[in-house]
């Protein structure tokens, strides 16, 4: 694997950075705040690919701007798997970027620069986690995402709001002090090296480690990256849903959460390395509990009736896929891990736009409330009917792609609990999804409190917002059917 | 003698021009009359130290761990009292650091002081030229000399300008302080005594007893956990804080609190090795119920300047775990954890002043929500809050991860229990900006209730040009030794190599068995 040295690797990272500058500077002055945070974020997504057909060649990028101590660097490193996430997160912004600007304007809603600024910080800090080089520039991208997305979850402010916000930072940074930052020193004095190893099998960690250690540092690590939310460290992300739509929308099923996915697969695969997993028996205790939640997890959304409620619980359980798959530890199990990432943020970010779009035409939150709303708002329904097939696993939209390599890895290893959590899960996830759709298509009319009886998505502000999740569904259907670029990513990474 | 020191090659005396530059200062100040002149006159002389003492960081002899730049003249000699002044690579930082402080406090202190400024920047300057002086004295008489002048300007400092409860807490700073002396001066009789000498490196070298050294390690152990401060001698601190003036919190917390650790590193570590080791334990428990009693009782505070108070005993308590992990990694954590504390925590008492001076209150909750009135403002104080809790990419997290990887290395129990430090810093400081940045959920801040409705407009106004300056010249080494810490650990590189040495020739020599001097760790 060839590794090109270049500087130039920050900018993707800068430049969301950069956008906040210019959003605060443009404060006061609406449109040009909106055109920032559209240009930046296209920007962004440009700059990630133009990183691609190298790393399809089976090339990585890195780069190490400062040395603290020696093994300690802050150090940026891009390779298949950070590409992918950083790529799907930057596209996801261009579109949240535009449906911003229907939500945030139809809801008429304050401190809109705070909002765009933090938002594109958020994005920026993601950026930064996936184009990390060393367990230490990590957990500074990963701190600066728990910091900036503060005032997001906050953006109320209302007594509801800071609660939420208190308790979405007070797990978030308990977690980073009280299991990560030591499971980081750890892992230094054992060692006695921070950066990332290149490839998956095998870690940074000494052959002769010893089992105790590896095994405290490696739990550390999984419930410190709290943003994973792997139970019991879940607790914020229903929390954070007080924040607005396109915040959940974007950085509670793309960026913030996937910045904790994507940290615990980084960790798994280029510190501990998929030989000293095995050899502990640490990944099938990691698949275990991945399982736990998302049964669990299933299990509660089953009982909110609140749709932003039910979709982040969907999300915890998502989210554990992505474990299980990477802890799983056979080549098609972390495939299908790694592929749901993408897969994922495509489909959960059109629930949530779809939520948040309901809300601002209706100002409907409740599922019972939905009675016919599909008849108001088809695009947004049907967008929204076809994310839900991605989650339960129905062919051929691309959460099937994921569930198949899953239960792929699951045969590999012969372990028929593991399949039975596949199918019971997508039972379940059928089993709260497909009652909105229902409700939305047959339930009777709710009175919505409108004069006009049309078609609400004909509006030019509700039409932001339509568009942008009617083309993530497209996008979730497209790689149903043609999951090639993500596979041959992995592919690379992975290796035969 | 002169295998220790290395002499000044300049043309001109470094070290006492920049130790007594100021003083020479505070007797002009005399003839001043105009308060704008004086202020302008303390900046300069500041500021001129300052640039002076830049050549002892441009020509320092990294490779050597011998004191450099050094003086000496005959002083007492029917005493054997020499004046001896030189730096090695730890005194050096905290010469730097104090002289790069020390305009940084007249400047915040601009508006704030209103009366009796003349004998303010006398008091300041007076100030300057002790503690410059406690970290280049070689020769303990010069050393106690320099250590008891600070205390009667830092009592001035509190007892003239300070707040209402000013001679309660002067009061108990100079007890504790003046019991802390006496210690001292018994040690350095002592020493004298069994030697013959005073210059501080051949005591170094002499060797002791073990009944003696521990009795000499009690006596400056003593002296020292007043001064940092350790639990439980801590109480002198919060009092004294609360009350001083903004200038004297930030001589406080960012040098006057470093002597302590200073004095542990210079007499306690080199002179009683075997005591060191013998007391190991009963340090490291102590560090670690300072680290996490600080925390949590600066959780509790509702006055920002008590609270930003406890958390320099918390911090204190990471730089004394890190003296006595006695290791590589753990002393140079401790030394950077010095600067770091003297930076970050004197940039919030700053930030305090400020808008003490806006608000007239230090109660959290009369300083909420001024995230939309000064923006400025608080994004300074998020920097400095943020580095406070070592959050990455700022200073304190590179000395505090020094210092928790020693912990590691050595006892992993007190690694993870000093973590328990590491998220009190991190609750305290996130609840403090929290309040302060955000209005409560009533939407309604209670500013000031005698001028309630407008009292914003009245008094609260953004940072201004000379306050953005002060602020920016230590944000700018928040993220320089956050960043680039390695020319801050290259300085004190061979001198702690070569005080780790010292003591591992001490234990080896003269130790019994039964001490456990398997326990050393580089």
């Amino acid at each position: 694997m060839e590794t090109i040295i270049t500087s130039k690797v920050i900018i993707t990272t800068a430049i969301p950075m950069l956008t906040a500058v210019l959003i605060m500077l443009s404060k006061n002055k609406p449109n040009l705040r909106e055109f920032w945070s559209i240009f930046g974020a296209t920007l962004t997504f440009f700059s990630v690919c133009t990183y691609l057909p190298q790393i399809l060649a089976g090339k990585s990028f890195e780069y190490t701007y400062f040395i603290l101590y020696p093994g300690v660097n802050i150090k940026l490193h891009l390779d298949g798997l950070g590409i992918m996430f950083a790529g799907t997160a930057s596209f996801l912004w261009i579109l949240a970027g535009f449906y911003c600007i229907g939500y945030m304007r139809g809801l008429n809603e304050h401190a809109q620069t705070r909002f765009y600024a933090s938002y594109a910080l958020a994005v920026g800090g993601g950026m930064g986690v996936a184009f990390s080089g060393s367990l230490v520039t990590l957990y500074l991208f990963y701190e600066i995402v728990s910091i900036v997305t503060y005032p997001l979850v906050a953006h109320h402010q209302d007594e509801e709001g800071y609660d939420g916000a208190r308790k979405y930072i007070v797990y978030l940074m308990f977690a980073s002090k009280a299991f990560l930052l030591p499971a980081m020193i750890l892992i230094y004095v054992q060692c006695g090296n921070l950066d990332f190893a290149a490839g998956v099998m095998k870690g940074i960690f000494p052959a002769n480690a010893s089992k105790t250690i590896v095994s405290i540092a490696y739990m550390l690590c999984l419930f410190g990256f709290a943003k994973g939310a792997i139970m019991p460290m879940h607790g914020w992300l229903p929390a954070a849903m007080v924040a607005p739509t396109p915040v959940s929308a974007l950085l509670h099923a793309v960026v913030v959460v996937k910045v904790g996915v994507f940290s615990i697969c980084r960790t798994f695969l280029s510190v501990f390395g998929v030989e000293i997993l095995s050899k502990f028996g640490l990944g099938i205790i990691t698949a275990y509990l991945a399982s736990f939640t998302i049964i669990v997890a299933s299990i509660i959304a089953l009982t909110k009736s609140n749709l932003k409620a039910r979709l982040a619980y969907s999300t915890i359980s998502q989210l554990s896929y992505i474990i299980l798959g990477v802890a799983m530890l056979t080549p098609n199990s972390i495939t299908g891990g790694l592929i749901h990432i993408a897969n994922h943020a495509f489909s959960k970010i059109t629930l949530f736009f779809a939520a948040g779009a309901i809300y601002v035409a209706t100002r409907k939150k409740d599922i019972c409330e939905l009675g016919g709303i599909g008849f108001r708002m088809p695009f947004t329904m049907i967008a929204f009917g076809l994310a839900a097939l991605s989650m339960i696993g129905v062919p051929p939209v691309s959460g099937f792609v994921s569930k198949w390599y899953l239960a792929l890895g699951a045969m590999d290893l012969k372990n028929n609990i593991l399949l039975i959590v596949l199918l019971v899960s997508s039972l379940l996830n059928a089993g709260y999804f497909v009652p909105i759709f229902l409700t939305s298509f047959f339930n009777s009319e709710v009175n919505l409190n409108n004069e006009d009886t049309g078609i609400l998505e004909n509006r030019p502000l509700i039409a932001f917002m339509v568009v942008p999740l009617f083309i993530s569904a497209v996008i979730s259907v497209y790689f149903g059917f043609y999951p090639e670029l993500f596979l041959k990513i992995i592919k690379v990474l992975v290796g035969s | 003698m002169e295998q220790y020191l290395i002499f000044n090659k300049f043309s001109y005396p470094i070290l006492s021009v920049v130790t007594f530059l100021p003083l020479a200062g505070a007797f002009f100040v005399l003839f001043i009359k105009n308060d704008r002149v004086l202020k302008y006159f303390g900046l300069l002389i500041t500021l001129i130290t300052t640039l002076l003492s830049l050549p002892l960081y441009t020509n320092f002899d990294l490779n050597t761990p011998k004191y450099q730049f050094v003086e000496i003249h005959k002083w007492f000699p029917f005493l054997n009292v020499d004046y001896i002044v030189g730096v090695d690579g730890i005194s050096v930082l905290l010469v730097l650091l104090t002289t790069f402080i020390m305009p940084l406090c007249i400047l915040c202190s601009w508006t704030y002081i209103k009366e009796r400024f003349k004998e303010f920047i006398f008091v300041i300057l007076l100030m300057e030229t002790s503690m410059i002086g406690v970290f280049i004295s070689l020769n303990t008489v010069l050393f106690f000399i320099f250590w008891e002048a600070m205390l009667v300007p830092m009592y001035l400092l509190i007892a003239v300008w300070g707040g209402p409860r000013k001679d309660y807490a002067s009061i108990k700073f100079f007890l504790y302080t003046l019991l802390g002396s006496v210690f001292l001066l018994v040690s350095i009789v002592a020493l004298y005594v069994t030697t013959g000498t005073f210059f501080i490196p051949e005591l170094m070298n002499h060797k002791y007893s073990f009944s003696y050294q521990m009795w000499i390690f009690m006596a400056f152990t003593l002296a020292f956990a007043i001064k940092i401060p350790m639990f439980p001698l801590h109480t002198w601190l919060p009092a004294a804080h609360v009350e001083a003036p903004t200038a004297g919190s930030v001589i406080l917390a960012s040098i006057l609190l470093k002597m302590g650790g200073y004095g542990f590193l210079r007499f306690c570590l080199p002179m009683a090795p075997q005591a060191t080791m013998f007391c190991m334990p009963a340090l490291i428990f102590v560090s670690l119920l300072s680290i996490i009693i600080g925390g949590y009782l600066a959780l509790g505070q509702n006055d920002i300047k008590k609270l930003i108070a406890y958390s320099s005993v918390g911090h204190m308590g990471f730089v004394t775990l890190g003296i006595f992990l006695l290791n590589s990694q753990g002393i140079k954590g401790a030394i950077l954890q010095m600067i770091n504390h003297g930076i970050t925590t004197g940039a919030l008492f700053i930030c305090v002043g400020i808008i003490y001076e806006r608000t007239h209150s230090r109660e959290i909750k009369n300083n909420s929500a001024l995230g939309m009135i000064m923006p400025w403002y608080v994004t300074f104080l998020a920097i400095f809050s943020l580095s406070s809790f070592a959050f990455p990419g700022t200073n304190s997290f590179v000395g505090e991860l020094l210092v928790l990887v020693s912990a590691f290395m050595k006892y992993k129990v007190v690694g993870f229990l000093s973590i328990i430090g590491a998220i009190l810093s991190a609750a305290y400081m996130l609840r403090l900006l929290q309040k302060m940045i955000w209005a409560d959920s009533t939407g309604h801040a209670h500013h000031d209730e005698h001028h309630e409705g407008d009292a914003h407009a009245h008094h609260l106004f953004d940072l201004n040009a000379r306050e953005i300056v002060t602020l920016a010249v230590l944000t700018f080494f928040v993220f320089w030794i956050g960043l680039y810490p390695t020319p801050v650990l290259k300085i004190m590189d061979s001198s702690v190599s070569h005080l780790l040495e010292q003591i591992a020739n001490g234990i080896k020599e003269v130790a019994p068995q039964s001490l456990h001097a398997a326990n050393i760790n580089f």
